[in-house]
């Protein structure tokens, strides 16, 4: 499952998204047009204000919503026309979210958290206690396998979404205000973890409106107004 | 796998709110409970009247003199005969024994008091082909009958009609239409059977009936006794032929005679015993119903509680498809819980009933199986529409959900 020679590098491709919602008697135009290009290995911060479209973005591109208009293409397939029963393969495969509320299961432990893609991806039983087992130990959470979440801190929380995310080995990392719910401590614990995950080869999308987080990020898209306003490399960073 | 996964979290979710899931199984519980319970008591009932049957001897047919219809008016047909008995126990294969009978209700005397009962003039056999047992003293033989000797025995309760006691009647002289008969013995209780009570009747024998008291050869019934192991249906059959052999009927005339299935007293056993039945069949489809929308109402609760939870696993992959099922399972899970907690109980309730009833009660693996099949149809109906709507949860606003 690592990284394969595709024809292209190229995770994520879209071209001319739009989306727009009825709010009542108004129709709000999130995205009116956005073409953006993320290749493998690449660590993107999307940033923006409110309503700049940067949720819709991140929900289109997580394959959690489809565009009115435009094309997505995630590895070489284009998924914006895809049915529900695909795009959840599509997810559960390709994409690993990372959410700012964690989004973990109350009531199952950390190891039953992480095994939960595996089980609807079908692995069996041994092999995804064997994964589950690996990856945790991978976000350094060896000895809290069988805590609840309810039992963990909110950076131990997040470590087992992030293996959470990792143990499908998607093409692409999603994390929405990753360390939004966190203190800033624990906040650059996570975004060092991030940076050896994207030092591993992952490739990382971090929807977030800190630039702080941002800046860890090799390359900044901001989006203002359902456009993209900027797309800027992190000079600093790239090099590294 | 993600089967069992489902069946998993549906546990789980059913210990997080063990008092909610008990609350909302009673209504399955109850219902459940009243299949086993009414299923058990109607096979224990049936049972009971084969028993019944066996033991009444309802392989006796009872020939009468036909008061048939024809044109819708009453016939009065032709005597039966003691020649008619005779051919019977000569020619018809299917029968085992015959007594020939004529009854006359008259009045009885004994000491002060009288009584109008039902006067049976019988062959000496005719205890053994009714199964009646004697409680006391002996049975007129065929001596007796052919010397036309006025003696008699009599139903158990003649002696309570006569407000005596069975010790003061036996060896002592009843008077019936003048005639002194002296009391040779007293029948065991046997119980109203149809219409006829026969604890009430005095039975003395034929050839002193017919030609000392009534004063008529006739007979107004004939009692066939079946052979073992020949249906009731061929035995009548057979019957049939001999009596119209000997009454002269040709073909396409009526019969002049009537030949009785005791079978049909016991429908009305049989009737009881499904009324009851139908009476526990709609509890229990009562309860079933409410017990469904109560598994309804609070899947759609869960569903709501849960919406996180549904985004949650919409994000990691699971498909609408798999949502639904997950929910669906859930509620059959429920309703199967409570389907074996109400088979436990249903089939408490049969034993109490068969204990304090004195019922037979025959709790069948298949009312087991129709239980639990019911269940989890029951789960799967109502089960429906809440995964459903679980299933079809935008999951962008499932995760939104607070």
């Amino acid at each position: 499952m690592t990284p394969s020679i595709s024809q292209s590098d190229t995770v994520i491709l879209t071209r001319g998204l739009e989306r727009s919602f009825t709010m009542g008697d108004s129709v709000i135009r999130a995205l009116s047009g956005v073409d953006l290009t993320i290749r493998r290995g690449e660590y993107v911060a999307i940033m923006g204000p409110s309503g700049s479209g940067k949720s819709t973005l991140m929900n289109i591109i997580g394959c959690l919503d489809q565009p009115d208009a435009g094309e997505y293409w995630l590895n070489g397939t284009l998924v914006s026309n895809l049915g529900d029963a695909d795009l959840a393969a599509v997810r559960n495969r390709e994409i690993g979210f990372v959410f700012q509320t964690f989004n973990l299961l109350n009531r199952a432990d950390a190891l039953h958290n992480v095994e939960l893609p595996l089980i609807y991806s079908g692995v069996p039983r041994r092999e995804r206690v064997a994964r589950a087992t690996e990856t945790l130990l991978q976000v350094g959470l060896g000895d809290r396998m069988h805590h609840r979440p309810s039992e963990l801190s909110g950076g131990q929380r997040q470590r087992v979404a992030v293996a959470r995310a990792l143990v499908t080995r998607p093409s692409l990392l999603l994390a929405d205000e990753p360390t939004g719910a966190l203190d800033s401590t624990t906040a650059r614990e996570i975004m060092g973890l991030f940076a050896e995950l994207h030092a591993q080869g992952n490739t990382l999308v971090v929807v977030t409106h800190d630039a702080g987080v941002a800046a860890e990020a090799h390359r900044t898209v901001r989006l203002r107004d359902g456009r993209i306003e900027s797309d800027t490399q992190n000079a600093e960073k790239a090099t590294a | 796998m993600l089967f069992l996964e489902m069946i998993l979290v549906a546990l789980q979710s059913v210990r997080a709110n063990l008092f909610r899931a008990i609350l909302t199984m009673l209504g399955i519980i109850i219902g459940v409970a009243s299949v086993i319970t009414m299923v058990a008591i109607g096979t224990g009932a049936r049972a009971a009247v084969d028993e019944q049957i066996e033991a009444l001897g309802a392989s006796v047919l009872n020939i009468r003199t036909g008061n048939f219809m024809r044109m819708g008016v009453a016939q009065s047909g032709a005597t039966l005969t003691i020649g008619d008995a005779e051919a019977l126990a000569r020619d018809a294969a299917t029968v085992e024994a015959v007594v020939p009978e004529a009854a006359q209700q008259l009045q009885v005397k004994f000491g002060a008091e009288n009584r109008n009962l039902r006067i049976v003039g019988v062959t000496p056999n005719f205890a053994a082909v009714n199964s009646y047992t004697l409680a006391a003293g002996s049975l007129f033989t065929l001596a007796d009958d052919s010397a036309k000797r006025p003696v008699a025995v009599l139903g158990n309760s003649v002696p309570a009609q006569l407000k005596t006691t069975r010790e003061a009647m036996l060896g002592g002289t009843i008077y019936i239409k003048g005639i002194a008969f002296r009391v040779i013995g007293v029948l065991e209780e046997k119980g109203a059977s149809g219409f006829r009570n026969v604890d009430e009747q005095v039975w003395i024998p034929l050839a002193t009936a017919q030609f000392r008291v009534f004063g008529s050869d006739t007979l107004d019934n004939i009692s066939a006794k079946v052979s073992p192991a020949v249906p009731v249906e061929r035995a009548m059959v057979d019957i049939e032929r001999v009596l119209r052999r000997e009454h002269n009927l040709l073909p396409g005339k009526d019969n002049d005679f009537s030949i009785g299935d005791p079978r049909q007293f016991f429908n009305v056993r049989e009737t009881a015993a499904n009324i009851f039945a139908i009476l526990l069949a709609s509890i229990a489809s009562i309860s079933l119903i409410v017990g469904g929308i109560g598994i309804m109402n609070i899947m759609l609760v869960t569903v709501t509680e849960r919406t996180r939870e549904i985004g949650i696993r919409k994000a990691l992959g699971a498909t609408r498809f798999n949502i639904l099922l997950q929910f669906i399972v859930e509620a059959m899970v429920l309703c199967l819980l409570g389907g074996t907690v109400g088979i436990l109980l249903g089939t408490g309730v049969a034993a109490l009933l068969s204990r304090v009833l004195g019922w037979s009660i025959v709790v069948s693996p298949t009312a087991i199986g129709v239980a639990f099949g019911f269940s989890a149809a029951v789960g799967l109906f109502f089960g429906i529409w809440p995964a459903r709507k679980a299933a079809r949860l935008d999951p962008i606003e499932a995760l939104r959900y607070e």
